[in-house]
């Protein structure tokens, strides 16, 4: 992030806590503006690939019932200003903490200050990066044929450092990945949904056979994974391919929030996004293909579903995708990854991957 | 098996006195335990003397005074200063079953059936064997007389011991009775204390003087110079009248025609409405009373129920009124909130009465417990058996969780609240004669329960008001409590002096302050209250005592049970005994 950029929110921060401090001079009831951050307020733009913010916010006028939360934006506006000028930066969790100093005014649980700093986020239109927070969760793991090209912390000198090189293990992707650069010849990035699987394909280096890149994603991926492979595949062109559970959590939260994005981070989808991913599996059809082992669908999962077809933006623009979840509630069962396993550990590597990779016509968009 | 003959079975029938009768079966007039036969003597003493200076209207004074004589024996003197009663008069009052003034007339007395005191005589002759005292003075130029009067059971007659002239120094007119007993002097809610000064409360143009057996005297001095109005007598109504006391009205009537006889002998029957009557009845309006039988009168009566008759008039009762009610709850009590109210006259079986309610709600009182209940018929308290009570039921029956209390299904209510409820009639229909429950009639419990109703909304309102004020004031202090922080955070990021903050904060108070209003205030004010009262009667119980009231109170309550299970056949509150 350029110096420049940073200045612009401390400035940004001011003006607000100025406009403010005018309309409580003027004895007029002050209000804070922040744009909503929910599906409702997001569509999705076709072209670019990601949900974009749409014009609603919500103003938080001063009153006895909001002065709580008020109070609590505005310190945390402080805390951010500081952070910035001091060049230094919290976790979330840090940030509750410190709001402990804050007497009456402190988060009883990290949750509160969680959304109170996601608020201050989006009233800035700006990644929490930049107002000085840091996510404490992991990026995710990657493997295969990929060299990492980082800084040595305390002498900024260049590393490199070589994905296929971590064994059985992997490298852990950065809470930041904007100063990172990459080197690779790989034909594809493949998303993976579970550790579990990720740790099979890595055991059998399955990069090596498929020439790509392996990345564990750990459920929905956090903002640093998205970045790390939207940056990925933008900078060195490749394909990413995401291969998740075959149920509605699978489809709508991780490679929907993967592709184009969230409701809750509306305001900075467009810089964590993937536009380019493909679901590979598992669908619904592969469920029935594959004769795959199944767990009856929960009420949440059928409500899940409802829901989806009815609320996401994102399914509601593509048919397939309607078409596939309207099926899984018919078929009222879901699948797992593991569940692959049925026709020998590693069916997967042998058969399965490699088939579904061949024929596109099997893939959801 | 030797049969016996009917003759010889006769020899051991033979008539029974009303005194012999309540030998036996005292505890129907409220001596069953020792503790009760105390408050119940003394109750039925103060009663008449009460009834007395009334009626002879004269503002009342009485002493009442308790000696302990020896462990388990007490001497109570009761005296007043009414009319006095003439020497003939006297044995047959105090030492006569049934004989009295009340018993033939309908007026809000408190007195009624001439049963109380000499019954009170009667249990302090069972169970000391002494004869009680009475003197009595009607004038101040009069000289007074005193006797020594027991009971003869047998015949229900006066037994005089001592009949002598004596000076009564420095008494112009009054009457005085010493009667020993058997007792038991316990303080608490069912206590003397208690009673004297319920009494005194729902009295307010009576001085008390009251000296229990501890020796310690206390004085209730009259709050008001006002007599009540006096009670008028009124006759019957033809709707409260049933068919063995008209046929015994036809006999004895001095009319000589039916039309004349319904327009004299009941109230609110002119000429039109007899002549109604008779039609009703197919009876000619010329028919000589006494010539009617057993089944024209029951035609008569029948004839009465289809006729419409205006009610009763209801001037004749002379309710407390509920200003004074509430005056008196406020001595008692100190509460937040108090409200009375005063039902209009309503009628049951032809007979008129008039419900009062008063409540007082928070300030000292217990906020969890069962509410408090004060119970009084014709200005008289009731203490015992308030399960039995209709004003119970109806207070059950009544939904007080929209107004503010806790209460589980028909049950008393709970929370910080007591309630006073005064009913006032010619004739209050008790379930016994110890007279300490009202009778379950419909149309008494729908008035209380209206009365309930309507000091009920009131405490709804003031609850809410409360709890209103309450979230008001919650609200408030939230806003104080942040607007700091919103002014630090400002100065943090914009940076500016301790003098701009406080200025930012006094606008912030401004602002939202303004958004809301003026906040309402409620304070607890009640100069009339008096802890001095208050703790009369409240003392705790012996546990000991406890103990054994508990199982003296399941006695009562089988014999209650017995008795309601005879009164049910026989129509509760109907109390003609012999």
């Amino acid at each position: 992030m350029a110096k420049k950029k940073e200045n612009n929110v401390v400035l940004n921060l001011k003006n607000i806590a100025q406009g403010i401090y005018n309309k409580i001079k003027l004895q007029k009831q002050p209000q804070l503006e922040m744009p909503i951050r929910a599906l409702s307020n997001v569509s999705y733009d076709e072209r670019e690939g990601y949900f974009k913010i749409l014009e609603k916010f919500k103003l938080r006028t001063l009153t006895a019932s909001t002065i709580k939360t008020f109070a609590q934006t505005l310190k945390m506006m402080g805390l951010s200003k500081n952070l910035i000028e001091t060049n230094d930066i919290a976790t979330k969790r840090e940030a509750y903490y410190v709001s402990k100093n804050w007497g009456d005014a402190r988060f009883k649980e990290q949750p509160e200050s969680d959304t109170v700093m996601d608020d201050v986020e989006a009233m800035m239109m700006v990644n929490r990066e930049q107002i000085g927070f840091i996510p404490e969760e992991k990026g995710g793991d990657v493997a295969g044929k990929l060299i990492v090209i980082d800084k040595d912390q305390d002498t900024g000198k260049e590393i490199k450092i070589d994905c296929t090189k971590f064994g059985s293990g992997a490298y852990s992707v950065p809470s930041s990945v904007e100063e990172l650069k990459f080197d690779t010849n790989a034909k594809f990035i493949l998303a993976i949904e579970t550790a579990g699987m990720f740790q099979r394909l890595v055991k059998h280096n399955y990069w090596k056979s498929a020439n790509c890149i392996l990345i564990s994603m750990g459920g929905v991926p956090t903002r640093a994974c998205r970045r790390f492979i939207r940056k990925l595949a933008d900078e060195c062109k490749l394909p990413v391919y995401v291969f998740t559970d075959g149920d509605p959590y699978g489809f709508g939260s991780i490679y929907r929030t993967l592709k184009v994005g969230s409701g809750n981070a509306a305001h900075i989808n467009e810089f964590f996004c993937v536009p380019q991913a493909q679901f590979i599996g598992i669908t619904p059809q592969d469920i029935v293909d594959y004769k795959l082992p199944t767990h009856p669908l929960k009420e949440v999962d059928l409500k899940k579903i409802k829901d989806l077809i009815k609320n996401d933006p994102f399914i509601q623009h593509h048919k397939p995708w309607q078409k596939a979840l309207q099926e899984m509630a018919k078929m009222k069962v879901r699948a797992e990854q593991q569940a692959l396993a049925k026709h020998g550990l590693n069916f997967v590597i042998s058969d399965y991957l490699p088939d579904k990779l061949k024929n596109n016509k099997t893939w959801l968009p | 098996m030797i049969q016996k003959s009917a003759e010889e079975l006769a020899k051991k029938q033979r008539e029974i006195s009303i005194a012999e009768f309540f030998e036996k079966n005292r505890h129907l007039l409220g001596f069953d335990n020792p503790r009760r036969s105390l408050l119940t003597a003394i109750k039925e003493a103060v009663d008449n003397a009460l009834d007395a200076c009334e009626e002879a209207r004269i503002l009342p004074e009485i002493n009442v005074e308790i000696i302990q004589l020896g462990e388990t024996r007490f001497r109570v003197i009761i005296e007043d200063n009414g009319p006095g009663i003439i020497k003939k008069q006297l044995p047959n009052i105090f030492a006569k079953l049934l004989y009295g003034s009340k018993f033939h007339k309908l007026s809000a007395t408190r007195g009624q059936q001439g049963i109380g005191i000499s019954a009170a005589v009667l249990y302090g002759q069972l169970t000391t064997g002494k004869p009680a005292t009475i003197i009595s003075k009607t004038g101040p130029d009069k000289t007074a007389h005193e006797f020594k009067l027991k009971i003869d059971t047998q015949n229900n007659k006066p037994q005089i011991l001592g009949d002598e002239e004596k000076e009564w120094e420095g008494k112009d007119h009054g009457t005085k009775i010493e009667i020993d007993m058997e007792a038991n002097y316990i303080k608490g809610r069912q206590s003397v204390d208690e009673y004297i000064k319920e009494t005194a409360i729902v009295n307010p143009h009576c001085t008390i003087i009251y000296t229990n057996p501890e020796a310690n005297q206390i004085i209730f001095p009259r709050a008001t110079e006002e007599l009540p109005p006096e009670p008028k007598e009124i006759k019957p109504h033809p709707y409260g009248v049933e068919l063995g006391v008209l046929i015994k009205m036809l006999e004895t009537t001095s009319a000589t025609t039916l039309q004349q006889f319904l327009i004299t002998e009941f109230v609110r029957v002119g000429a039109g409405t007899a002549k109604d009557i008779c039609e009703n009845s197919a009876l000619l309006p010329k028919t000589k009373p006494k010539q009617l039988g057993r089944e024209m009168a029951e035609k008569l009566y029948k004839g009465i129920q289809k006729t419409k008759i205006i009610a009763p008039p209801t001037d004749c009762i002379s309710p407390i009124g509920d200003e004074l009610l509430e005056k008196g709850l406020r001595k008692e009590i100190n509460a937040e909130f108090y409200c009375s109210i005063t039902r209009p006259a309503s009628v049951y079986r032809g007979n008129p009465f008039v419900i009062e309610a008063a409540l007082a709600y928070g300030g000292e009182q217990e906020k969890e417990s069962t509410i408090r209940i004060l119970r009084f018929a014709n200005r008289v308290p009731l203490l015992y058996q308030q399960g039995a009570c209709a004003i119970t039921n109806a207070i059950q029956n009544t939904s007080w969780k929209s107004y503010g209390l806790q209460q589980s299904k028909t049950s008393l209510p709970s929370g910080p609240c007591t309630i006073i409820i005064h009913m006032s009639s010619v004739w209050v229909p008790f379930t016994s004669e110890s007279k300490e429950a009202l009778a379950h009639y419909p149309e008494i419990i729908k008035e209380i329960k209206l009365a309930l109703q309507e000091c009920g909304r009131k405490l709804a309102s003031y609850v809410n008001k409360r709890k209103r004020i309450g979230e008001e004031a919650k609200k408030r202090s939230y806003i104080e409590k942040y607007i700091p922080h919103v002014a630090e955070a400002l100065k943090e990021i914009i940076g500016f002096d301790e003098i701009e903050k406080k200025k930012i904060e006094d606008n912030l108070c401004e602002i939202l302050e303004h958004t809301r209003g003026e906040l309402e205030e409620i304070s607890v004010d009640n100069p009339d209250y008096d802890p001095e009262l208050a703790k009369i009667g409240q003392e705790e119980e012996d546990d000991e005592y406890q103990d054994e009231e508990k199982k003296e109170d399941k006695y009562i309550n089988d014999a209650e049970e017995k008795e309601e299970s005879n009164s049910k056949k026989k129509k509760p509150g109907q109390q003609t005994l012999i």
